[in-house]
């Protein structure tokens, strides 16, 4: 266990007030209406905060839009556990004195595209001159490309990865707030239209609009908000590739198998410590590579684990229990939410609550398995 | 197709890469310290930081990795395609598409032979893709 595992809470977090297709709201304030929902969770006025991270935006933009003068700024832009990377850079300003009160913003009109750069990428970058030239269309093409050798070195079958999606949605059904809650099976995911093979729609992210924030600070003030802490016990982040074909493996993510394992054994944690599960999954296959490159299941097990029902509501370990970005939402960058989701669980506020939920893993990734991100949660200080 | 895919925009760190297709070479860098071979291009040794590397002209033959077959809409593409994998015989991977060959799981197999050809975009961008070997012609 290192230094920090009882040192640094998060004291308030908030999604938008609204999820799903929000048309009347730019991505900015998007931003800006889940700051100040996180604000008011924690009891804070802008005027209290001195530090802003964010991506997708710049914190120069947020920070002035909010009214913030922030002494620590962190601008880390990975993709979509961008966030959990700035809750450790958080930790390590917070601790260092750089700053007292950190908020941490995302804001995504993923669907609607109000107010949305929507800048290409350079035909003189990496992946323009080696990637974009073989007709990849956004990530369905690129996030999907390992799987068939995952599939044939282990033996993951089709209802296997379909199962993740069905499993998922057993979630969601719990979920009030998800975007999908009618319950599915796995022949109608294997049913739904073909997105590039061997993904149907079902086993592909949603497309929806949202944001989220957190507030992080040190321990010693946790007394001072209203809400019951979540302290960060452990961290991990990492990056491989910018590029999906050049993972060194691609049966497993580097980044992932960096940022987790350092997050747990900062948190002196082993796994069966945990309770619940976060794993970000833009496609179905991510909880499958998350689950192997955390080392909750070894090589190749993990599609029957989830087939088992191991992840499923009333299961060992409960996994994306919002009902992740498959069925709750996914506005691009969902790393947020999935904190968002842990927070929830360990406060005991989550709509499909696990009992007695006391330590939460939340593992990130950014682009196509380029980067991760891994926060390890507790709703006490670790002892 | 037609020529309407995203071209690339060689850098110098890149440029004999794309000088090498549009003359029928698959350009390929090897440290000249460590013997490692990679892709994509740079100046350097991603293996051992050594700036004394070489380029040289690949075999131009691999193998399948892995795909998906696209049902989304290109403009640089009729049809459902597949986007691929192809792990060189010299060792680094890199993505291409496969011509030549039915784009269904049926008639694209992992592990399957594959030789590059070259198909010009333009006066200074030729593409490298992959075909399925010619009998006899298997590394």
């Amino acid at each position: 266990m290192t230094r920090y595992a009882n040192q640094v809470a998060i004291v308030g977090a908030a999604e938008t007030t609204e999820l799903g297709v929000i048309p009347h709201m730019s991505q900015l304030q998007l931003h800006a209406d889940a700051a100040l929902n996180a604000l008011a969770d924690a009891a804070l006025e802008p005027s209290d905060i001195d530090g802003v991270a964010t991506a997708g935006e710049s914190p120069t933009v947020v920070a002035h839009y909010l009214g913030i003068t922030p002494n620590w700024v962190d601008g880390t832009a990975v993709g979509g556990c961008s966030f959990m990377i700035h809750v450790r850079h958080a930790v390590a300003a917070l601790l260092t004195g750089q700053c007292r009160t950190v908020l941490i913003t995302h804001g995504e009109s993923g669907k609607s595209g109000i107010g949305r750069g929507r800048g290409r990428g350079s035909a003189a970058s990496l992946q323009g001159q080696f990637e974009a030239p073989f007709g990849v269309a956004g990530p369905p093409t690129l996030f999907t490309l390992p799987v068939l050798r995952y599939m044939k070195r282990y033996g993951l079958t089709p209802e296997q990865l379909a199962m993740v999606a069905v499993v998922q949605r057993q979630w969601a059904g719990l979920n009030p707030r998800a975007s999908k809650r009618e319950p599915i099976t796995v022949e109608d995911v294997l049913d739904s239209r073909m997105i590039a093979y061997p993904f149907h729609l079902l086993e592909c992210c949603l497309v929806t609009d949202g944001g989220g924030a957190l507030i992080l600070t040190t321990a010693d003030r946790v007394d001072d908000f209203p809400q019951p802490p979540v302290y960060v016990w452990g961290t991990g982040e990492s990056v491989e590739t910018p590029m999906v074909s050049q993972m060194e493996d691609l049966t497993s993510s580097r980044a992932f198998a960096v940022a987790g394992p350092r997050a747990m054994s900062d948190a002196g944690i082993r796994h069966g410590d945990v309770d619940h599960l976060m794993i970000y999954d833009a496609f179905a296959h991510l909880p499958i590579y998350g689950l192997e490159d955390l080392g909750f299941c070894g090589r190749g097990e993990a599609g029957a684990f989830i087939e088992e029902g191991h992840t499923a509501p009333g299961g060992s370990l409960p996994l994306n229990t919002n009902g992740g970005g498959l069925s709750y939402m996914h506005s691009g960058m969902y790393g947020m939410y999935a904190l968002q989701e842990s927070v929830r669980q360990l406060r005991g506020t989550a709509p499909a609550q696990v009992d007695g939920a006391e330590v939460s893993v939340c593992l990130g990734v950014g682009g196509m398995f380029g980067a991760s991100g891994c926060i390890v949660m507790g709703n006490q200080p670790k002892s | 197709m037609s020529g309407s895919r995203p071209l690339p925009e060689p850098t110098p760190e890149t440029q004999h890469f794309w000088d090498g297709t549009r003359v029928g070479e698959l350009r390929l860098q090897r440290c000249n310290d460590c013997a490692h071979v990679y892709f994509p291009p740079r100046p350097f040794c991603p293996a051992c930081a050594s700036r004394s590397v070489s380029v040289f002209a690949a075999s131009g033959r691999g193998h399948l990795d892995s795909y998906v077959i696209s049902h989304r809409p290109h403009p640089a593409f009729d049809g459902h395609y597949a986007i691929a994998l192809v792990v060189l015989e010299e060792g680094p991977r890199m993505m291409s598409n496969i011509v030549g060959c039915e784009q269904t799981p049926e008639a694209l197999v992992l592990d399957m032979p594959l030789e590059v050809t070259f198909e010009p975009q333009n006066d200074s961008i030729t593409l490298p893709l992959f075909r399925p070997a010619a009998v006899g012609n298997k590394p």
